[in-house]
């Protein structure tokens, strides 16, 4: 097959990417996750929608965000010059809320008036809590158990801004479980309810059109990086968990043909050991959570539970398009241990005073060789996708710092 | 033929004017022995079909007894092949009774469509609920199944319209599985007034017999259900059976429990036996 210029035409009509994606749910949802698509496509047409995305992502996100030239650590490195997306600077401190602002006037364009959302981290969670109190939605937040006691701060913050937060015991009482809990609360409450997905995963088209809203990353970066450098970039790179932010910055360079796309998988304690998030490098086809995609299991068919010191990248599987993209080989996918995440936090903290967070922390664990390879004439842009804030106590906890 | 288990089974429930009483339990809680053993109690008190719930890690569409039955099986290492073994082990003995396996996609689709197909109909499997494939997703397993004249049950819902019910029922086959409430295995209760339209209509569409489950307890709910339906599914509650013998530890508890739920579910769908 040519997939030259062809990117665009993904998903199909029965929402594959290649043999990825689809529509594995219940009956139950079935009539909802069609509607939406319905409305997804008028809202696509509608030059409201997209006046009132422009609006809110200027004034409310702070939108554009910059393109910073990392100039120390392209120094450090000694190789090709590395340019920061600086999506962390956006409103609550990461990339999440360009698709939470989206789905929920997708959602009250349908007329729900109760969103629910699934989060790790919390980021997505106080994202979609921020978006809703804004619009004075109500808002339910799944949150497994133990990510609920890792995760306070956001958890308050959450509360402040009028979430309910249920914590989520079921399972393995992980991000997993708190999907399988609001598609649970989703089936149930299917007249008024509106389910926020977080990453570009799930039944279709929830992989499209969280790839379409955190398309901005993309777009952004690709003007950008024209405008100083008068030139597209060798190599665009980012971390994945879901991979809603490096299928944000990849999309609109994948017909670029000369631009390399890198993704970085959490290799946890290393994929050898088998505690890890990287579903890509380490795990097999399957379907799980709407979609077919690569995940973590056992050859039963079992889901395994991932491992990573980040909380955003702790999942078993991947969205469905980087498993196309990487089976046609257009994007390519590394991998990273927590051990090598820490040092590269503290490194881009000294060297540039940004506060990463630990999930684009695995990118840039990567770019020094990717820059060294390249040599001096390279150019990198890589997705700072979240700030460090929320990582702090995490990261004070594994350098065995008292705080 | 497979497919004739199940529509002798509706065929035998019809010749004496009732609903067929479906009974779902989880493979291999608390253990296969005992899951064996609860078939065999299942059949001689009134079941007219076993579901065997094939255990998977993340049981989306189920309430909290049926999840924790999948993980009090996976902790006892149940695999899908040690269902079929189960199935098998139970159809050397029951010509008749149907079999049908409901589960989740993955651990299918993990073994191979092909090889699944192949396997559960050796195993005297006559049919298959995945909840997770939709009649959308569901082609590549049909075209194996129609190899060994398995049957593709379906799951239609109260958000099933009429339009989507057409879909549902395209290439389904043996009987229509209706979940009576918009929710999650075992919670709530179902109201038989708010989807009697449902049922006629799904009957209607579908030409298959059209079971209903979900919230359905007890003697007295499942008689309510035989009037309007062809078959009355229950399943959270003999799961529950299971659970008290796993937390006792008196593993024949469950099947003994269980044999009596059958006993009171089936003579309360034979005394509202349609006239």
């Amino acid at each position: 097959m040519d997939l030259r210029n062809t990117w665009d035409q993904w998903p199909d009509v029965n929402g594959r990417f290649g043999e990825f994606g689809g529509r594995y749910v219940a009956e139950t949802l079935m009539p909802l996750i069609l509607e939406l698509e319905a409305e997804y496509r008028k809202a696509k047409e509608d030059p409201a929608f997209k006046e009132q995305m422009d609006d809110l992502w200027t004034h409310y996100v702070g939108r554009p965000s910059p393109l910073y030239f990392a100039e120390r650590m392209t120094e450090h490195f000694g190789g090709a010059k590395i340019y920061f997306k600086r999506d962390e600077l956006n409103h609550t401190g990461a990339h999440k809320i360009n698709n939470c602002l989206g789905q929920v006037l997708l959602a009250m364009r349908m007329g729900k008036t109760r969103i629910i959302a699934e989060t790790g981290a919390g980021q997505h969670g106080v994202a979609t809590a921020t978006i809703c109190a804004r619009f004075g939605l109500k808002c339910v937040v799944f949150m497994g158990e133990t990510d609920v006691e890792r995760q306070k701060p956001n958890v308050f913050r959450m509360r402040l801004l009028g979430a309910e937060i249920v914590p989520v015991s079921s399972g393995t009482g992980t991000l997993k479980d708190a999907m399988n809990e609001a598609l649970r609360d989703w089936v149930t409450n299917v007249e008024d309810t509106f389910y926020c997905i977080g990453t570009a995963a799930g039944p279709h088209p929830y992989p499209e059109l969280v790839r379409d809203f955190q398309s901005i990353i993309g777009k952004e970066a690709r003007a950008q990086i024209l405008e100083r450098e008068g030139r597209l970039p060798d190599v665009v790179m980012a971390c994945i968990g879901g991979g809603s932010n490096a299928i944000g910055l990849f999309h609109p360079f994948l017909e670029d043909e000369g631009v390399r796309m890198l993704g970085v998988e959490a290799a946890g304690h290393g994929i050898e050991t088998g505690e890890h998030a990287a579903a890509l490098n380490g795990g097999k086809p399957g379907i799980l959570h709407g979609n077919k995609t690569y995940l973590l299991q056992t050859d039963d068919g079992q889901i395994v539970d991932a491992h990573s010191i980040s909380a955003g990248l702790d999942y078993p599987g991947i969205g469905p398009e980087h498993a196309f993209l990487r089976d046609s080989g257009r994007a390519e996918y590394l991998s990273c241990t927590d051990k090598e995440a820490l040092e590269a936090f503290q490194l881009c903290t000294r060297l540039e005073g940004i506060i990463p967070a630990l999930e684009p922390s695995h990118a840039i664990a990567r770019v020094g060789e990717v820059a060294k390879e390249l040599g001096p004439d390279g150019l990198i842009v890589l997705n700072m996708c979240g700030r460090g804030d929320k990582d702090v106590f995490s990261v004070a906890k594994a350098l065995g710092v008292d705080m | 033929m497979p497919t004739s288990r199940i529509s002798d089974a509706f065929a035998r429930a019809k010749g004496e004017n009732r609903a067929a009483l479906v009974t779902y339990i989880m493979a291999g809680d608390p253990d296969l022995e005992t899951s064996f053993e609860a078939m065999k109690a299942l059949r001689d008190n009134g079941a007219d079909i076993i579901e065997l719930g094939a255990p998977f890690t993340d049981p989306m569409a189920d309430g909290a007894s049926i999840q924790k039955a999948g993980l009090r099986s996976l902790a006892k290492g149940t695999t899908l092949r040690d269902t079929l073994k189960l199935a098998a082990r139970f159809r050397e003995e029951d010509q008749t009774t149907p079999l049908i396996l409901m589960g989740y996609a993955n651990p299918v689709f993990r073994m191979g469509y092909g090889e699944f197909a192949s396997a559960a109909a050796e195993a005297g499997i006559d049919g298959t609920i995945l909840v997770d494939l939709p009649p959308e997703e569901d082609g590549e397993l049909r075209e194996e199944y129609a190899k060994h004249d398995l049957s593709v049950i379906r799951l239609a819902t109260p958000t099933t319209h009429e339009a989507r019910m057409a879909k549902v029922a395209e290439g389904a086959s043996g009987f229509l599985y209706f979940v009576a409430v918009t929710g999650v295995t075992g919670a709530g209760s179902a109201d038989p007034k708010a989807i009697s339209g449902n049922i006629e209509m799904a009957k209607r569409v579908s030409g298959l017999p059209v079971c209903v489950g979900f919230g359905v307890k007890s003697g007295a709910q499942a008689a309510e259900m035989a009037k309007i339906a062809d078959g009355v599914v229950v399943g959270s509650a003999f799961v529950d059976h299971a659970e008290k013998a796993h937390e006792s530890g008196d593993f024949s508890s469950a099947p003994r429990g269980m044999g009596v739920l059958a006993q009171e579910l089936s003579s309360a769908i034979k005394e509202v036996a349609k006239p």
